[in-house]
């Protein structure tokens, strides 16, 4: 167990490196641009690029130059953005995680309860009027611009109409820390995290239907019938059982990807100051040190949820566990 | 047929959503403490025949008669079937590689067939599910029952089911080929086994394509034929001088068990008829060395010496 235990960390590490090693290269060791002045932002004067230039050791072979970023970025923490009147980069992204993981854990909470709900009683009622609006419903979800929606959203209850009884109690766009007024923090987050999580409830709902209907056409549903086990008990303790497999996975890789700053356009739309928010800042100035610090932390996270899926995985499938013993 | 029988199955019709009729009549029964050999090729309607027993057909329209206990069971909704199932009635199905969850625990599975139809503790099932596993042959029955169904052989699987389905000590065991996943030895065992349970007073049906497992562990014999009945009677009967031409030639292709083997087999030529391709008369005829224009009308069952053939033959 220690030692599938160490392997996986290894193999995480060893992803990790070729992640930074490849988000390095595209950044800095592009032929043809010189990074010191793309890091000292526009119109950069003589000495600043000097700085820069010593600092990142750019005038040093490349091994050298990808050491230096990554002592920055973990050991000595203190990666400067240039653009942005020296702001340390690294404490800047850990301050918006948690406003990034509190939306991001909002809107799962929305979209697996609605997905679950609206994925089961679709297959449960299938091919009647019920399920195909559901789908149809599902499917127009998840075609809607999530930006477009929130903006939708905001004109409604911000500016339209938000005197009237229905909106009113909706607070002004922003972030309210949990820790200053969990109410607060709850209010400014509901119409976001919905928002965000409209396009996964379509998703995830017609995933999860297809999966259910496949596997109750499985002997062992037969063999449930067989039993005498009624619909409830045939639906959800055997039918999703066996179904879910790919609606985890799925769940990882999406949540990994929103913490990791995937919920960029909601971020923006709603103000709300997370890494996705950061992202799009940086973007917009070209702060180079504050892109690669949220891509980095982005890749961290994709990897962790890849490594907490395969746990799940097995946890959830006892063959694949014994698969793994086996090797 | 007897009316007091355990299961009286008679004219039972199922056909595909398009029409084409998948059965065309089947009739069987099966009493108390004696056990039926369903036999056929494959397409001949006998699982489909057990699944319409059990009211598990998918998707198909049924019609006929299915009596349990003298209680029709044609058209019973969900809800009234939920305690048959499993309880009255219990089946064991063909392939013990698919037919458990393969996510949860053998015991487990078990604990939830008597847990759904009786008001046990935890505890209490599962000391039965153990004893059962003993029962069955299943050594260490303690350690097997927590296992999971991929952890198990073949044998072990089938047994854990055959378990599974005497769980509620069931009054009629629809077995679909229980053992032709299984090793000839394994096999053996388990017809044992069935033979036993027939013994206790419950009725047997059991499917197979195989005339020597029948002849091992039956008492009457069904011979289906592309979903039609062909003859009927006591195994020993209808083994020692089979009265259908389809059960002489089915007979005449397996090997004899003593004296010299015969160079080759006689098989029988050309193959069962599509379901919609069934001919109206005798669906044997364009097989049968014995066709004559009488097969063009679908002989009805003709009895003869407490046993009963469809074939124009009899009538003679």
């Amino acid at each position: 167990m220690t030692r599938a235990l160490l392997s996986r960390l290894g193999q995480m590490v060893l992803v990790l490196f070729g992640i930074s090693v490849l988000i390095f290269a595209v950044f800095f060791a592009t032929p043809g641009s010189d990074p010191s002045a793309r890091i000292a932002g526009r119109g950069a004067s003589q000495e600043v690029l000097a700085r820069v230039r010593a600092d990142y050791g750019f005038d040093r072979p490349l091994p050298v130059q990808y050491v230096r970023m990554m002592e920055k970025l973990f050991v000595t923490r203190d990666l400067t953005s240039f653009v942005d009147h020296g702001e340390r980069v690294v404490p800047e992204v850990l301050e918006a995680a948690p406003v990034t993981l509190s939306l991001v854990l909002f809107a799962s909470v929305f979209w697996l309860l609605l997905s679950l709900g609206i994925g089961i009683v679709s297959a449960m009622l299938r091919d009647t009027w019920a399920d195909r609006a559901l789908m149809g419903l599902s499917l127009l979800a998840l075609s809607m611009p999530v930006f477009w929606l929130g903006e939708m959203v905001n004109l409604v209850t911000q500016s339209r109409w938000h005197d009237a009884w229905a909106f009113s109690w909706v607070p002004p766009l922003g972030y309210t820390p949990f820790a200053r007024s969990p109410k607060g923090w709850a209010l400014g987050l509901l119409l976001p995290a919905f928002t965000l999580a409209v396009a996964f409830i379509g998703l995830y709902a017609r995933v999860l239907r297809a999966e259910l209907l496949q596997a109750m056409g499985d002997d062992a549903i037969r063999t449930a019938r067989a039993k005498g086990a009624g619909p409830a008990r045939l639906w959800l303790w055997h039918g999703l059982r066996l179904s879910w497999l790919s609606y985890v996975s799925l769940f990882g890789l999406d949540f990994a990807q929103l913490v990791g700053g995937g919920a960029l356009l909601v971020e923006v739309v709603f103000a709300l100051p997370g890494v996705g928010h950061l992202t799009y800042q940086g973007l917009n100035t070209l702060d180079l040190p504050l892109i690669m610090a949220t891509v980095m932390y982005a890749a961290v996270f994709v990897v962790l949820a890849n490594a907490a899926i395969d746990g799940l995985y097995a946890l959830l499938d006892p063959r694949i566990r014994e698969a793994r013993r086996g090797l | 047929m007897d009316s007091e029988a355990l299961l009286a199955v008679s004219d039972l019709r199922v056909r595909l959503p398009g029409g084409a009729a998948l059965l065309e009549g089947v009739s069987l029964a099966v009493e108390s403490g004696r056990s039926l050999g369903v036999v056929g090729e494959s397409g001949s309607g006998k699982s489909l025949t057990a699944l319409a027993v059990m009211g598990l057909l998918p998707g198909l329209a049924a019609d006929g008669c299915v009596r349990f206990r003298g209680r029709e069971m044609l058209g019973l909704r969900e809800r009234d079937w939920r305690p048959v199932r499993g309880r009255e009635i219990a089946m064991i199905f063909q392939d013990p590689m698919t037919a458990f969850l393969p996510v949860r625990r053998i015991g487990d599975q078990i604990d939830e067939q008597i847990r759904l139809h009786e008001n046990l503790s935890r505890k209490a099932a599962r000391a039965r599910t153990v004893r059962l596993l003993g029962e069955m042959g299943v050594p260490d029955p303690d350690q097997a029952a927590r296992r999971f169904p991929h952890q198990l052989s073949g044998g072990l699987r089938q047994r854990a089911m055959i378990a599974m389905a005497l769980s509620c000590a069931p009054s009629l065991l629809i077995a679909d080929e229980p053992t032709t996943a299984l090793d000839v030895t394994v096999q053996a065992q388990i017809l044992v086994l069935l033979r036993r349970l027939r013994e206790t007073g419950a009725g047997v049906m059991l499917i197979t394509h195989d005339m020597g497992v029948v002849a091992q562990s039956c008492t009457d014999v069904v011979v289906l034929y592309a979903g039609v009945v062909v003859e009927r009677g006591p195994v020993r009967d209808v083994l020692d001088a089979p009265l259908h031409p389809y059960t002489q030639a089915l007979l005449a292709a397996m090997p004899p068990l003593d004296g010299p083997r015969p160079e080759r087999l006689p098989a029988i030529p050309g193959q069962p008829p599509a379901p919609d391709a069934r001919p109206a008369g005798c669906v044997f005829a364009p097989r049968c060395v014995f066709v004559r224009e009488a097969c063009g009308t679908r002989p009805p069952m003709i009895a003869r010496g407490g046993r009963e053939a469809a074939c124009v033959l009899l009538a003679s």
